[in-house]
């Protein structure tokens, strides 16, 4: 039987999770069809026929699918996921938001987070904030899966050629409305696929101290994160947060920058291949998982630092 | 207005755990336990629905074994009128878990229901979902900021990218993030009089549901460990580094 992987999209393009949940859809092993529920996202549809491994994408294109509200797009995705042997998602907030509901309906578990593929029907998935990973089998026949995205690479966007069919069914639940929404707008990498991350933590102080994370980071190209406390205490907003509750980031490197290293923390970036820290307190756990320390004050580093690179 | 909310017995936050070495699980003996930190949020949410006169009256649920009692009384203790307990000693998986809730939510009828986003246990962030689906009701997952007007819920939710904002209609469920408030502590008061409120035991046979196993966990495992690196003395000897050590820049 094929597998269906729910693609991640705004209607104009696919996001770069789509293609890491492509690659380990593939290693589960069966045809891959893509799902790309929307509202005029023949776009997207078109960029998800091109990627590599993709053997058929399904449009369904209509007002309910707009928002991706998890009430109208579930329905949609059990109708289908009925004919299938795994129904795969990024674990992104969209995809954490629909997809246990999409196995609820099909009366099957969610295996959530995983971060690799044993086999057809078992997977790991790091429990307690990361401190411990579990290999877990599915005894159902439908198999639910949420992807790390950190965990998988990116399957190329181009060198496919599937074809594109369109889905009749259109499902509104009606208990749901979209009211707005407030996106960060910004040029910089996005978080969860930056080769570079810079993190500012409770010791950066404010917000506008923020401006000397950013200067470091146009010089490196890098996306910038955040610990909870910087986020809670409002100097950014909270699609910054790296952590256990927040977004998992590997990235070729990770600096973080005044920030403690407390396990919530460290279950969102330990993954990294380099670590930086850079703190003023040398007992500061964070450093028990740093390739560089740096013992400092950060405001006399990070202007220092963008100058040297 | 009747505010159920669920309340999940897990590892304290600051304890890191261990693998236990036959890699059954993770060992639980000795290991401090308390009420997961999003479940706080959503007691403290329906508290305050209920001293804002929105709601009439809180419901807290918690379903495991007898030892989760101590987290309901909690609850209490933080401003719940009384409790349910579904008492198991079994594994229940999230499916189930909705299941049992979706029984208890047909017996008291809350217009609307607050969950934990995720328990900081198994990290599956998938109950208050599988609810929503079983109820058909509607879900305002990842919430930071719950308005309850006109039989109606707009609940803000944080999401990649930044916040989006939708309408419930009403019952609805809804699921909290760390930003929705800050939890009040019980005092001693409170804790006395929470003693005296209403706990009340079912089990999932009274519930008139199965408990059954949709997955199993053959092995749990120690992540790989990172080495602590080295101490650098400056920034140019980091950036020396980073360049030439591990080209990375
Ligand atoms: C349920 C739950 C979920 C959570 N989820 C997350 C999550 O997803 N992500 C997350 O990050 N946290 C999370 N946390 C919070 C976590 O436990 C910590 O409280 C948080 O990570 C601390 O942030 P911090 O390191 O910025 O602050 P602090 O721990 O206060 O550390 C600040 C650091 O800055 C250093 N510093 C201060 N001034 C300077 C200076 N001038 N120069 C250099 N260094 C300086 C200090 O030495 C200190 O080490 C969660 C907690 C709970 C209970
Ligand atoms: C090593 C290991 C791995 C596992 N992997 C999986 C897996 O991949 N898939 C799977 O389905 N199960 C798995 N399980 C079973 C898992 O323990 C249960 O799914 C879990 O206890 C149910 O809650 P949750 O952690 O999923 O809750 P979440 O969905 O993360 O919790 C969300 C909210 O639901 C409420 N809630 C959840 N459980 C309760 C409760 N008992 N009482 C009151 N409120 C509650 C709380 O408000 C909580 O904040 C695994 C178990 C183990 C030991």
């Amino acid at each position: 039987m094929a597998i269906l992987v729910i693609a991640e999209h705004d209607n104009a393009s696919l996001k770069g999770a789509t293609l890491n949940t492509v690659t380990a859809a593939t290693q589960m092993g069966g045809d891959i069809h893509v799902l790309v529920a929307g509202e005029g996202c023949q776009a997207a549809a078109d960029q998800a026929a091109k990627v590599a491994g993709v053997d058929k994408v399904l449009v369904a294109d209509s007002a309910a699918y707009a928002h991706q509200l998890a009430e109208n797009v579930s329905l949609l995705v059990a109708e289908l996921g009925k004919d299938y042997s795994h129904v795969v998602a990024p674990a992104t907030t969209s995809g954490k938001n629909f997809m246990p509901r999409v196995a609820a309906l099909l009366d099957v578990a969610q295996v959530s987070d995983i971060t690799r593929v044993e086999s057809a029907d078992t997977f790991d998935r790091p429990i307690y904030a990361g401190n411990a990973i579990a290999t877990v089998q599915s005894l159902d026949a439908i198999k639910v899966i949420t992807v790390r995205t950190t965990g998988f690479d990116a399957a190329a966007a181009e060198g496919g050629s599937a074809a594109v069919e369109a889905v009749g069914s259109t499902h509104d639940a009606g208990v749901s409305s979209f009211v707005g929404e407030e996106m960060a707008v910004s040029d910089r990498p996005e978080l969860t696929a930056a080769k570079v991350v810079v993190s500012g933590g409770r010791g950066m102080g404010s917000g506008e101290n923020f401006a000397l994370i950013d200067a470091v980071a146009d010089k490196l190209g890098a996306a910038v994160g955040a610990s909870r406390a910087a986020v809670d205490a409002g100097f950014v907003p909270n699609d910054m947060q790296v952590g256990q509750t927040g977004k998992i980031v590997a990235p070729e490197l990770y600096v973080a920058v005044g920030i403690s290293g407390a396990i919530q923390h460290l279950a969102g970036m330990k993954d990294s291949k380099i670590i930086v820290a850079i703190n003023k307190d040398e007992e500061a756990p964070i450093f028990q998982v740093a390739d560089y320390g740096l013992v400092a004050d950060l405001f006399d580093v990070l202007p220092e630092l963008e100058k040297q690179l | 207005m009747k505010v159920l909310v669920t309340v999940k017995r897990v590892i304290d936050y600051n304890v890191k755990v261990r693998v236990k070495s036959d890699n059954s699980d993770v060992d639980l003996s000795n290991v401090k336990m308390a009420m997961n930190p999003f479940c706080e949020i959503a007691v403290e949410e329906a508290v305050r629905l209920k001293e804002a006169g929105v709601a009439t009256e809180v419901v807290a649920v918690s379903l495991g074994a007898k030892n989760c009692q101590e987290q309901l009384r909690t609850a209490l203790a933080l401003g719940a009128d009384r409790a349910i307990h579904v008492e198991s000693d079994e594994v229940l998986e999230s499916l189930t878990v909705a299941k049992l809730l979706k029984k208890v939510v047909e017996e008291e009828q809350p217009d609307l229901i607050v969950m934990g986003k995720q328990a900081i246990d198994t990290d599956n962030n998938q109950t208050g979902q599988m609810l929503a689906a079983l109820t058909g009701y509607g879900q305002g997952t990842f919430a930071s900021e719950v308005k309850v007007e006109g039989g109606k819920a707009q609940v803000t939710r944080e999401v990649d990218g930044g916040l989006q904002t939708v309408e419930l209609a009403l019952p609805a469920i809804v699921t909290t993030d760390l930003r929705l408030n800050e939890p009040r502590y019980a005092s001693l008061p409170n804790i006395m009089k929470a003693k005296k409120k209403p706990l009340d035991v079912k089990t999932p046979a009274d519930l008139g549901v199965e408990v059954t196993s949709h997955t199993k966990v053959l092995k749990v495992t120690p992540p790989a460990e990172r080495q602590a690196g080295i101490k650098v003395a400056s920034v140019e000897e980091l950036v020396d580094k980073l360049k030439n050590e591990a080209k990375v820049i």
